[in-house]
């Protein structure tokens, strides 16, 4: 194929390359092949920690033989991208961090068997911030994704959010048609945010967390990155339902995301909540969030202000619940069953350079504050009025929602994207503050979207939120339908 | 609430990771950090509120108590950084 029509293969979005590969206008091998070039021409972007074009080839060539027998699954020789924190059966699985460089699972993460499952292609494991703590894919072990995007007239180096960065830059880039990612406060949303795409949090519970790399399990959330909403939705259908081997996984049907797509949102009461207007926001932001608004009212929708009192003790409660369980977690990071050990005169001694020097320093903070928070003496003072205060949060939203909101908009994140290195060095709870508008959805297990909403003065994407009642997903896509209809779809300018 | 040096020291040893004495200060200064930021939880009246146990209402499911997995023991032991037949190594740990 010339490079013009390999190029316009990956400028496809997942549906289109679904009914080109349907109609047999090109065949998953070439799609694939098409991929793998655009990735190894992308590697500056650093999204890929690793590719595995063989194994795309072979899965396309099957997918092909399954096409042509006129067979074939949901997702039947789509490429897709893989966050580092799914296991992957016989591919080195990471979560980004030295600790588990050695790491290859002999067992395959629930969420990526159904999309293969589903016909799907993997083409490789994409970066993220170690063990996902982080908010711009600085922590990788990897090293730092490069955003797409760049500033007008700039050739400074921009974050493309996290911790799913990996997966958002990838896709933002035309290197995979969908990716995966994981949310515990705001990772899959914010990073798409950044980054000009879609990216799905499901309720808790939709999505299998078995053989997901586990951070903070009562929070964690697997979901979709994707160019639009229709591809989300498709891509959710793949990835969610029940699994036996995950006990907080919900024995519920999947609906048809897709179907939800182009539903008339007419009379739907759209949340504004007032606490999310906080001090010091930008302008752009605030502009965005009425230009939302406006997009849903235009289509038929009431707005209504509403109140979630307990909004600023979201994050502040996250940054006890997420580290506590966090520490138990990571507890397991030993040197004695997988990844690296480093030798010591005694078990204890063995333990502590083991993982001294197997996790990063976010990591080794956050294993230290979850561990002084659930030490005898401090655990009510710290975890259990934490998780008083999400009761309270979760309850904010429920009397929001029994009051008739069918869902709220916000802005995805406070700002937008910002420079490489230009966070990390400050005071770590600045950082954290990126995740003000997410970190909400994650403490009250509720279904968030980011949307794309325009192009900020500088030429950065912004995007907006929102968030609907427990496993009423559908009802999101049907809103961000609407706003991505408006706001249309946001491509990076090719520089590298 | 804010920690001392050695509280750092007792912290990191709970967590099972070994600090340096030149990186104490630093971890110090990071962690009051955090827990002044957290410390804002203080002014929200919890009283009689349940603390959370499960996001999603659910009743915990129970399987059916039949073995379904095992018989893999050289699965179990690949990834292990030491191991001698289907065994786990490590130091020595009763004298």
């Amino acid at each position: 194929m010339s490079r013009e029509s390999a190029t316009s293969l990956t400028a496809l979005t997942l549906a289109e390359a679904r009914d080109g590969l349907r109609r047999r206008d090109f065949s998953s091998r070439e799609l694939t092949e098409a991929h793998l070039a655009a990735m190894a021409a992308a590697r500056v972007l650093n999204a890929y920690v690793l590719e595995t074009p063989d194994k795309a080839l072979a899965m396309a060539d099957a997918s092909d033989a399954r096409l042509t027998a006129g067979e074939g699954g949901p997702l039947e020789g789509l490429p897709l991208g893989i966050k580092d924190m799914f296991a992957t059966a016989g591919v080195r699985t990471t979560a980004c961090s030295k600790i588990l460089e050695t790491f290859v699972p002999v067992y395959e993460s629930t969420v990526s068997s159904q999309l293969w499952r589903d016909g799907a292609v993997m083409l490789g494991k994409l970066n993220n911030d170690e063990f996902a703590m982080g908010s711009s894919n600085e922590t990788s072990r990897f090293g730092p994704v490069i955003s797409p995007w760049r500033r007008t007239g700039d050739t400074a180096a921009i974050v493309p959010g996290g911790s799913s960065g990996g997966s958002a830059a990838a896709v933002a880039a035309g290197l995979c048609l969908g990716a995966t990612g994981t949310d515990t406060g705001g990772s899959i949303r914010q990073p798409a945010a950044f980054a000009g795409i879609v990216g799905v949090k499901p309720t808790y519970g939709r999505c299998s967390r078995w053989g997901i790399v586990a951070f903070a399990s009562s929070l964690d959330q697997a979901g979709p990155f994707a160019r639009s909403v229709r591809d989300g939705a498709i891509l959710l259908r793949s990835m969610a339902g029940h699994d036996p081997k995950d006990t907080t996984s919900v024995d519920r049907p999947v609906p048809d995301y897709e179907a939800a797509i182009g539903r008339s949102v007419k009379g739907m009461r759209i949340g504004i909540p007032k606490e999310y207007r906080v001090d010091g926001m930008p302008e752009e932001i605030e502009a965005l969030w009425a230009r939302g608004a406006a997009w849903l009212k235009a289509a038929g929708a009431e707005m209504v202000e509403v109140s979630l009192p307990h909004t600023k003790y979201a994050l502040p409660a996250y940054y006890i619940v997420a580290p506590a369980e966090a520490s138990s977690n990571l507890a397991r990071y030993d040197g004695v069953r997988f990844g690296v050990r480093v030798p010591g005169d005694d078990i204890v001694e063995m333990y502590e350079r083991t993982r001294a020097a197997g996790f990063g320093p976010e990591v080794r903070r956050r294993v230290m504050i979850g561990t002084y928070v659930l030490s005898a003496g401090y655990y009510d003072a710290y975890y259990l009025r934490a998780q008083q205060v999400r009761t309270l949060i979760k309850r904010d939203f429920e009397d929001c929602f029994a009051a008739g909101v069918d869902a709220i908009l916000t802005p995805a994140t406070p700002s937008a994207a910002f420079g490489v290195g230009e966070k990390v060095h400050g005071d770590p709870v600045e950082m954290y503050l990126n995740d003000i508008f997410t970190v909400t959805v994650n403490m009250a297990g509720l279904p968030g979207i980011a949307v794309p909403g325009g192009l900020d003065a500088q030429g950065l994407p912004l995007g907006l939120q929102l968030i609907g009642r427990p496993f009423d997903e559908e009802t999101l896509f049907s809103l961000a339908a609407v706003v991505e209809q408006e706001a249309g779809r946001l491509t990076p300018a090719r520089w590298w | 609430m804010s920690v001392d040096a050695a509280t750092v020291r007792r912290i990191a040893h709970l967590a099972r990771i070994a600090v340096q004495e030149d990186e104490i200060e630093h971890l110090r200064g990071e962690l009051n950090a955090m827990l002044a930021f957290v410390e804002q939880l203080s002014e929200v009246d919890v009283t009689g509120v349940e603390p959370m146990t499960s996001v999603t209402p659910m009743v915990m499911k129970q399987r059916d108590d039949v073995v379904t997995d095992g018989g893999i023991p050289d699965l179990v032991v690949a990834n292990a950084p030491a191991r001698e037949d289907h065994f786990f190594l490590v130091p020595k740990v009763v004298e």
